[in-house]
């Protein structure tokens, strides 16, 4: 019997009883879910991690250079991070010496950041990312400027009092307002609003958009950090392949200003996307790794079920065997025949599982901060594995089937 | 294809045993008989005779323990299972009691089944099909699953199918068994309209009545043939 004949007659089988092809391709088809699904999200989430994470708040090619690493993801022993405690802090001496000193192109920026109150018009707003820093910054982060302009490199030489705010504060702190040119009051000093970035949006729902950004030489400095100390110097590369150049640059030079042995380990960070994305890329290679696992078993059951069903239907249609037989039927035939159908069957629930994860991923999507992508190859993956998982199960009913002789299944009831 | 004159069926003392636990079971004890093309052949016998064995032998369903069958020119006493199956599908046509057609198909699905075993395309099997429901009158009922059909009329689905692959033999083992004695008796007519269109057929029966449509009786009685009689049909 030619394939597709025999697939539309196990189609027509499963069509015909529904409930109980349902039950038995529960397994696969739950096997299946949880495969879409969790490749979904974990697809998105790299995506994400990439496309906002990295982007937004590392800067593309760009590095940092801080004291310790700012991005722990996963839990930071208490040695380790007394001993970040101990390193001496960057200082703006540091870059002095460093950013002139860089053969490679690159931009590179000042940056300190902390929390701070503002006030605007007797209002006040509390723990606004107040961050002091040069125009350079906005070029590393991408940051663009919806309305009025980024401070210039003039102002920052000047220490004048002007900022540059985010979306929420511009829309909190001046509803109905332009804000350009209105007065920010920051530790007691009037600051003039220059420009209002872009919206943000979020990262795993914080908000990217409540920060002041002042020049790193205004009067605000002492509020984020003690004098000439940073939090970084962020560096971006113009040829991505300078990248490693770069890097290395400054950690030689770094070196070198701190006066480190070549034994002595660094005591100072340098923050790639890559190792902000380290533990990130632990978690998913964690999922990833389990999850097989966790499919397998499902598909094992499911495959079981089906096994089970089909050698029902077996003795259920032993009378149709040996008609079958009687009018010419191979065993060949009659055991592709029950193949055919174990493997629809299982691939039916494949498909409805691919549909099911994919629907699971999207509600996740909707209702949570956690994004999802789909990956092709999952759906590929589901639906191979829901021919394999039909073909084995099948491989032993529909041996017996085809082993029946013709004399006893025709008088079958 | 064996040429004219020569038997379609030919049984040289053969032998069927069955081993039941420490018991040996002498079904067929010695057989012997030929069958020529377009005879029209009953075979009777009481319960236990031999009867069905001889007519699961005769229809490669089961294999002799000893002795040989010629079918159609062909030894078939030694085949495979497989052989057996290409055998039952080109030279066979059963017609069963029971009908045994597939509740889920449709008339001309049942009839199209041995042509799906022959490795017969799509559009040449309706054909064929078709117009082996049309011989039986049932060409207007073709779309009809078995349990929207009278008993007679899935019978006759169950000759359109034994048809349809133009098999050397008819086979029919109590064809009138499970029908009332006029539709028997339509049945029969069927049988034996095919008989005169040169179908060699082979009836299966313990109706004596039945068997009378026959040209030909062989009697079967613990395990031997016991009387094989011809009878000319009066003009």
């Amino acid at each position: 019997m030619p394939l597709h004949e025999a697939i539309r007659l196990a189609l027509g089988m499963v069509r015909a009883q529904k409930l109980k092809s349902f039950f038995s391709m529960i397994g696969v088809l739950i096997g299946v879910t949880f495969l879409i699904a969790v490749v979904s999200i974990v697809q998105g989430m790299n995506v994400y991690m990439e496309d906002r994470f990295v982007k937004k708040l590392m800067g593309a090619n760009a590095f940092q250079l801080r004291r310790n690493p700012n991005f722990n993801m996963g839990g930071v022993d208490q040695e380790t991070w007394l001993s970040w405690r101990r390193r001496p802090r960057i200082s703006a001496a540091d870059a002095d010496y460093v950013i002139p000193r860089l053969r490679t192109d690159v931009t590179a920026a000042r940056w300190s950041e902390d929390r701070a109150a503002i006030m605007v018009n007797g209002k006040t707003a509390k723990d606004i990312s107040l961050q002091a820093t040069e125009p350079a910054y906005f070029r590393i982060k991408n940051l663009d400027i919806a309305a009025g302009r980024v401070f210039s490199d003039q102002e920052v030489r000047a220490a004048l009092p002007v900022a540059v705010i985010g979306d929420l504060v511009a829309e909190k702190m001046f509803p109905g307002v332009d804000p350009i040119g209105k007065a920010v009051t920051i530790g007691g000093i009037p600051y003039r609003v220059v420009g209002v970035a872009v919206k943000q949006g979020t990262v795993f729902g914080l908000p990217l958009d409540k920060f002041v950004i002042v020049p790193y030489t205004s009067p605000a400095r002492r509020l984020v950090n003690p004098l000439g100390i940073l939090d970084e110097v962020s560096f971006q590369v113009k040829d991505p392949t300078a990248f490693r150049d770069a890097l290395a640059e400054v950690e030689a030079l770094m070196r070198a200003r701190r006066q480190l042995k070549p034994r002595e380990d660094n005591d100072f960070h340098l923050q790639t996307a890559e190792g902000a994305l380290g533990t990130w890329q632990k978690i998913s290679t964690i999922l990833m790794a389990a999850l097989p696992g966790l499919v397998a078993i499902s598909l094992v059951v499911g495959g079981i079920v089906i096994m089970n069903i089909m050698l029902m239907s077996v003795t259920e249609r032993t009378r149709e065997i040996g008609i079958r037989k009687a009018l010419g039927a191979r065993r060949r035939d009659i055991l592709a025949q029950f193949l055919v159908e174990s493997a629809t069957l299982s691939v039916v629930g494949a498909a409805a599982g691919v549909g099911l994860g994919l629907g699971l991923a999207w509600v996740v999507k909707e209702l949570s901060p956690l994004p999802a992508a789909v990956a092709p190859w999952s759906i590929a993956v589901g639906v191979l594995l829901g021919v394999f998982v039909g073909i084995v199960a099948g491989v032993y009913p529909a041996n017996r089937a085809a082993k029946l002789d013709p004399i006893t299944a025709l008088r079958a009831e | 294809m064996t040429a004219a004159g020569s038997p379609v069926i030919r049984l040289v003392d053969v032998t069927r045993e069955y081993v039941m636990g420490d018991e040996t079971i002498r079904a067929l004890r010695g057989v012997s008989l030929e069958i020529m093309r377009n005879e029209y052949v009953a075979i009777m016998g009481p319960s236990g005779s031999g009867k069905s064995t001889l007519m699961n032998t005769v229809g490669c369903l089961d294999t002799p323990t000893g002795g040989e069958y010629w079918l159609a020119g062909q030894e078939v006493s030694r085949l495979t299972d497989d052989q057996l199956a290409r055998v039952r599908n080109k030279e066979i046509g059963f017609v069963f009691q029971t009908f045994n057609l597939l509740p889920r198909a449709s008339a001309l699905a049942n009839v199209e089944l041995p042509l799906v075993y022959a490795g017969i395309a799509g559009k040449e099997r309706a054909r064929r099909a078709r117009t082996a429901l049309e011989r039986v009158g049932l060409g207007h009922r073709m779309d009809h699953r078995p349990n929207e059909l009278s008993g007679g009329q899935r019978q006759r689905v169950a000759i359109a199918r034994a048809l349809v692959n133009e098999p050397a033999i008819l086979l029919a083992d109590e064809p009138t068994g499970n029908l009332d004695s006029q539709t028997s008796e339509e049945i029969m007519r069927v049988f034996a309209a095919l008989h005169s269109q040169g179908q060699t057929v082979v009836l299966v029966t313990h109706e004596p009545d039945i068997a009378a449509h026959a040209d030909r009786t062989i009697v079967l009685r613990d395990g031997r043939v016991a009387s094989d009689e011809r009878r000319q049909r009066a003009a």
